[in-house]
């Protein structure tokens, strides 16, 4: 559809004028732009701290070195532990893992059962669970800090799980209500006469349409969950923090020589799990971003 | 029984999400609009004191400038967001062979936690270090750059990393509009002779009304929950001079022990985000209910 756009404009379009000249400049001007901090990152982790100092932060590294790597990994200080991100990464993934598969699986069957098996006032309890996706988290986190202590789950791996899951509904419910609303109800009536039930039609009929909508719904909660920091800092607090915490722990610490170097690489293994699935799934991503296109 | 089970099933299976909410949300918002009216500071007391933590808060210099900054980051976020956003969507359009790979590094950044693109930026622009060393590497031995370190400039650090994890974004939303409008119109303009500026503030970019109301509310909303960026990249200072909303509710909340407090600046978050966000959903809902 695009190739065709502006065929009405004939081979102009296509030659070099200067005009596609001056639009290539521009758009490299911004590749440049876009990519610069990652590449500055990427060079200072590899640099020693006595190049960092003497060099400047856009040349690549003359001496090649993993050992901040190596640091930021094992032995960085996070706070009074110098164990390094490895203990924290593990979190993130333990708290990650359960909360993106239990949230995704409820936004299936909130969907499905929303789109499929309407009832009186569904509108309604569809709008109350959108809302929830609005609401700045801060007018939350009081009373979920009193309720995760109360339950004892202040600090634990299993208490942001819950909270995670809980306010992750009310997306996961949105895209999957989207998509179902695109699959024909005479599927389903077929399916009925055929006199498969409730959970048969969704098992064998619903969830094999689904692979689409729940890469795109597992790729937003992992990218959402594995980047929280609010909900991280709120209630961890001496307790199971997520690496996005630890990060800012290590990159905000007031003691000793600031290592540059352990900053940066604390902060690409911090950010590499999202920008890997974004390289080989990025298709997915953008559609979450943009059919969603309600989120902040 | 069994029979009646089996036709409750469907709202059976969905009580449990509902009731989440009901309690988890609403629950919990009520909760702290209700705190916000009383003398609660480290522990919460229930006795209603009217709106005593809102005077409060209305006498305090630290959340005027919170609001103060909440004002600037929002105006600048946004516009600039929006412009980069459009503007590189209008680029990509224009038939680009390696259009999908452009659009892959303009939007990486939003793959990326807030804190891991406050820490690069911190790191840029390290007033030591970062670009103001690079310039001066350039021959520019006089050029100052510590907006970081500035209480009157640190703000606009917030917006410059803020805008660079965003714009790709606004750019996908942008594109998508684009994409979808009829071809036929454009078509018959070229035909009509218009030029290409012409098509795109003419016809293009007005119809995409939708799109841009859209890409306001998602950044407007992402403004009024900065909190990640602002407490990476100055942790609110220096001083409070970079504080906002946010994280002005947190250090109140878990580090002053002013919960009343906390749940007074709370409320008027919440406040602010239905006053933008309830008119959209209602008339997004409303839309989707003619079709």
């Amino acid at each position: 559809m695009t190739e065709s756009r502006f065929s009405a404009a004939g081979a102009a379009g296509t030659r070099m004028t200067f005009g596609r000249w001056l639009l290539f400049a521009v758009l490299g001007l911004f590749v440049l732009v876009y990519l610069m901090p990652l590449y500055v990152m990427v060079g200072t982790s590899l640099k020693d701290l006595e190049e960092i100092r003497s060099g400047s932060m856009l040349s690549w590294p003359e001496t090649l070195t993993i050992a901040p790597w190596i640091k930021a990994w094992g032995s960085a200080c996070v706070g009074i532990q110098c164990e390094g991100l490895k203990g924290y990464f593990w979190i993130s993934v333990q708290i990650t893992v359960p909360a993106v598969a239990i949230s995704t699986l409820l936004g299936a069957v909130n969907g499905y059962v929303l789109t499929k098996w309407r009832f009186r006032f569904d509108n309604i309890i569809f709008a109350l669970m959108l809302f929830g996706c609005f609401i700045p988290f801060q007018v939350v986190l009081l009373p979920m800090a009193r309720l995760l202590g109360m339950l004892g789950l202040s600090g634990t791996i299993s208490g942001l799980v819950l909270v995670h899951i809980v306010y992750g509904i009310g997306f996961t419910t949105l895209f999957f209500r989207n998509f179902y609303i695109g699959v024909p109800n005479e599927l389903v009536k077929a399916a009925t006469i055929d006199g498969a039930g409730f959970l048969t039609i969704f098992i064998r009929i619903m969830l094999p349409l689904s692979i689409p909508i729940i890469v795109v719904t597992v790729i937003w909660q992992f990218t959402q969950i594995w980047n929280d920091f609010l909900f991280g800092v709120s209630f961890s607090a001496g307790g199971a923090q997520p690496i996005t915490v630890a990060l800012n722990n290590i990159v905000n610490s007031s003691t000793g020589v600031k290592e540059y170097n352990l900053d940066m690489a604390s902060a690409i293994i911090a950010g590499l799990p999202t920008l890997i699935v974004y390289v080989f799934a990025g298709r997915y991503f953008v559609r979450g971003l943009t059919s969603g296109s309600v989120k902040g | 029984m069994f029979r009646w089970l089996q036709s409750q099933l469907p709202k059976i299976v969905l009580a449990p999400s509902f009731a989440a909410v009901i309690v988890f949300v609403y629950g919990f918002i009520g909760w702290t609009a209700y705190v916000s009216f009383t003398r609660s500071k480290l522990l919460p007391r229930y006795q209603f004191e009217g709106l005593l933590q809102y005077r409060k808060l209305w006498q305090m210099d630290r959340w005027y400038v919170a609001l103060d900054n909440l004002l600037v980051f929002s105006v600048l976020f946004i516009l600039f967001c929006m412009v980069l956003g459009l503007l590189l969507a209008v680029l990509l359009d224009q038939r680009i062979r390696v259009e999908g790979a452009l659009r892959t590094i303009y939007l990486y950044p939003m793959a990326l936690s807030f804190i891991v693109t406050g820490t690069a930026w911190k790191w840029l622009l390290n007033p030591g270090l970062g670009v103001q060393k690079v310039v001066r590497g350039f021959g520019f031995e006089n050029f100052e750059f510590d907006w970081l370190v500035d209480p009157e400039m640190a703000i606009y650090t917030i917006v410059i990393a803020g805008v660079w994890q965003s714009s790709g974004f606004v750019m996908a939303m942008f594109l998508a509009g684009l994409r979808s409008i009829d071809d036929e119109i454009i078509k018959a303009a070229y035909i009509d002779g218009a030029s290409l500026p012409r098509i795109y503030f003419g016809i293009i970019i007005p119809s995409m009304r939708p799109v841009f109301l859209s890409a306001f509310i998602v950044l407007a909303h992402l403004a009024i929950k900065s909190f990640d960026l602002i407490i990476v990249l100055t942790r609110g200072g220096p001083g409070y001079a970079t504080d906002m909303p946010a994280t002005f509710m947190y250090a109140m909340a878990f580090s002053r022990g002013r919960i009343g407090l906390a749940a007074a600046s709370a409320t008027i978050m919440m406040v602010t985000v239905i006053a933008i966000v309830v008119p959209y959903l209602y008339s997004e809902l409303r839309n989707k209910g003619n079709d």
